[in-house]
């Protein structure tokens, strides 16, 4: 891909970008209930403080002037203040971001870890005992409603097992200094195993709760691409050549089935973060979903539409680099 | 899925047995694919009966049954099966009538994403220029919010309310049928036929509802199938998080968030109503698979 294309790409990222926020944007204004009576609760305040407030958030502005302002200051990671928290809602996002990033990313890590030898063998062995077992589960693995198979696991691995922890992130003897901000990562970093061991544990059912859809669909894409593959003449030629029949399936057929997998991957990322705030509400996880879910009860909508606006830009910027890896894995495809 | 792209069929259905027609027998001729059609429709008929079928008013408290257990177990009673929830109500007919909501929002969620879908859609893909820019354009922004955030953040603005939810879903949902139909008219507005028509002199309208729709109909069912089980599974998402419909109207998703706080030892509260979630949704994708694969040409003789 040249740059050219890769510049024309990020180009067309702009139109979308700004349509998501000016979408954001709209809900803000019809949001009901005046921010600053909500802010103030049951302080009262005179009429003249009342007036400077709203100049000071800009509420004084027509629409369109106070659209500009938003996007100017969102750019700038202002997104206002937190009714709740009395904080910047950017600082109160970013110290709830790093458990949602390291959530999704071990459920990613599930995912790709089940679905992508379950579906290599599915394939190989079409028709089987196992193909058949893995097509059923992967369609239990879609229709099964996150937070119902959370409160299962729950249910079985900590209440009756007692083998993982209920709920959290992590136990209170298990505070390391933060380096990333991701427990797993910094506390191999502080070498800390015994605190790495804590927050294994508390991660692995939101994981594979949160990973088991993605799980089923990569499961089926892998499965399909790798039949697609194996029908090839180049896989009949290798084979003719007289290689051994896992070589083939490694050297040759697995780095072209996977194209399509590593692409749905990238895409179902993004589901992954729109699936967090049941998941995390399912697990107290303190993370960005369960804050969100939280804020709407507060009526907190500062944080809810920025949270909603980093939402909806990451998913973007995900589906962007989906594309480009789906175009650099595939050469044929040439946009 | 794409069913006008099969070389073998002919671009003009014969008399008696249309394209959609033979792809419907295709269909019924799976046992796998009846049964769960069966199961779906078992859900409907209940949903649609609920009054007849409930043994017990499903919101009506009483506090010497309070958490009974399901009839088989001990303290059970099979005067009501399931076991009573934290207010004593009887679980099977809160059971019953939940079927209502996660039926009603989730057909009525489909039935007007897919008409708004499918006219924005072959209006942008027949008509093309500056009205396929304008479709297209907003179909990209809002496939840039990922839904359930979208959804909760709209009802955050609007209240909970059976027809907030109906609308916060919809919002979002129209796109899906849209893509898939924009996509399927562009291929199709080529075929002989449909260049026939324009000769003849038809209409962009009669063009769009008389010739093209009528032929794409197989990849719409298939989609607003899989996109059902989709919505109900949000719905019962959002009940759970306590974003649905209000109590004490009885639904799945609130009746296993109900249930939560007590699964330590009665399981029952929880265990049901999300079996009765997973048992329809995964009837619907069944369908949907079956419907996919006989109208898929790849897989007719």
């Amino acid at each position: 891909m040249s740059l050219g294309k890769l510049v024309e790409r990020l180009l067309q990222l702009i139109p979308v970008l700004l349509g998501v926020s000016v979408i954001v944007f709209v809900m803000m204004l019809f949001t009901p209930g005046d921010p600053v009576e909500i802010m103030l609760g049951d302080q009262h305040v005179t009429e003249e403080l009342e007036q400077a407030m709203r100049r000071d958030m800009g509420l004084d502005l027509p629409p369109h002037e106070r659209f500009f302002k938003f996007l100017g200051n969102a750019l700038q990671g202002d997104f206002g203040l937190s009714y709740y928290h009395r904080q910047p809602v950017a600082d109160v996002i970013a110290s709830r971001l790093p458990a949602t990033i390291e959530l999704s990313l071990a459920a990613l890590i599930f995912a790709l870890c089940v679905s992508i030898p379950l579906g290599v063998l599915a394939a190989v062995k079409k028709n089987s005992i196992l193909d058949r077992i893995a097509t059923v589960t992967s369609l239990f693995g879609v229709s099964m409603p996150g937070f119902w198979f959370g409160i299962l696991l729950i249910l079985f691995f900590s209440v009756t097992l007692r083998w993982l922890p209920v709920s959290g992130n992590a136990g209170f003897s298990s505070e390391v200094e933060p380096i990333t901000h991701l427990l797993l990562v910094d506390s191999l970093l502080r070498g800390r195993p015994d605190a790495f061991w804590d927050a294994l544990r508390h991660i692995i059912l939101p994981a594979i709760t949160l990973g088991l859809p993605m799980a089923s669909i990569l499961m089926r894409v892998t499965r399909a691409s790798m039949l697609d593959v194996l029908d090839r003449d180049y896989i009949t030629f290798a084979e003719a050549k007289g290689l051994r029949r896992t070589k083939i399936l490694v050297k040759h057929a697995l780095k072209n089935a996977l194209i399509p997998t590593v692409t749905v991957a990238a895409i179902e990322t993004g589901s992954l973060l729109g699936g967090n705030m049941v998941v995390e509400t399912v697990f107290g996880w303190p993370g960005l979903g369960r804050l969100v879910v939280e804020s709407i009860f507060v009526r907190n909508y500062p944080l809810i539409q920025a949270a909603v606006l980093f939402y909806a830009v990451t998913y973007v910027m995900l589906n962007f680099a989906a594309d480009i890896l789906y175009t650099v894995l595939n050469p044929r495809v040439r946009l | 899925m794409t069913a006008v792209t099969d070389p073998e069929a002919p671009a003009i259905a014969p008399k008696g047995e249309t394209l959609f027609r033979r792809n419907m027998r295709l269909f019924a001729s799976s046992k796998l694919s009846m049964f769960f059609l069966a199961i779906t429709v078992g859900f409907v008929i209940m949903a649609i009966f609920a009054p007849w079928i409930a043994p017990h008013d499903p919101n009506a408290p009483d506090l010497f049954r309070r958490l009974m257990p399901p009839a088989w177990m001990e303290g059970g009673d099979w005067t009501y099966p399931l076991g009573c929830d934290a207010l004593g109500r009887d679980i099977l007919s809160r059971i019953i009538y939940g079927s209502r909501v996660s039926i009603f929002i989730g057909a009525a969620v489909i039935l007007v994403a897919t008409t708004i879908g499918v006219l924005a859609g072959l209006a942008a893909g027949y008509l093309r220029g500056w009205v396929d820019v304008v479709i297209s354009r907003l179909v990209d922004i809002l496939l840039g919010f990922p839904y359930l955030i979208f959804a909760i953040a709209l009802i955050a603005m609007t209240g909970p309310g059976l027809q907030n939810i109906i609308l916060a879903l919809a919002y979002k949902e129209w796109v899906i049928p849209c893509r898939v139909v924009r996509g399927e008219t562009l291929a199709t507005s080529e075929i002989e036929y449909v260049e026939a028509a324009r000769a003849l002199g038809a209409g962009s309208r009669n063009i769009m509802l008389r010739e093209i729709l009528p032929n794409i109909l197989s990849p719409v069912l298939v989609v607003s199938t899989v996109r059902m089980a989709h919505v109900i599974i949000l719905e019962a998402s959002l009940s759970f998080l306590g974003l649905g419909v209000q109590p004490p109207t009885a639904s799945w998703g609130s009746m296993v968030a109900d249930g939560r706080s007590f699964m330590l030892s009665e399981w029952w509260l929880s265990t049901f109503p999300g079996i009765a979630i997973l048992l329809l949704v995964l009837s619907i994708n069944v369908v949907s698979q079956g419907l996919r694969d006989a109208f898929d040409p790849r897989f007719h003789d």
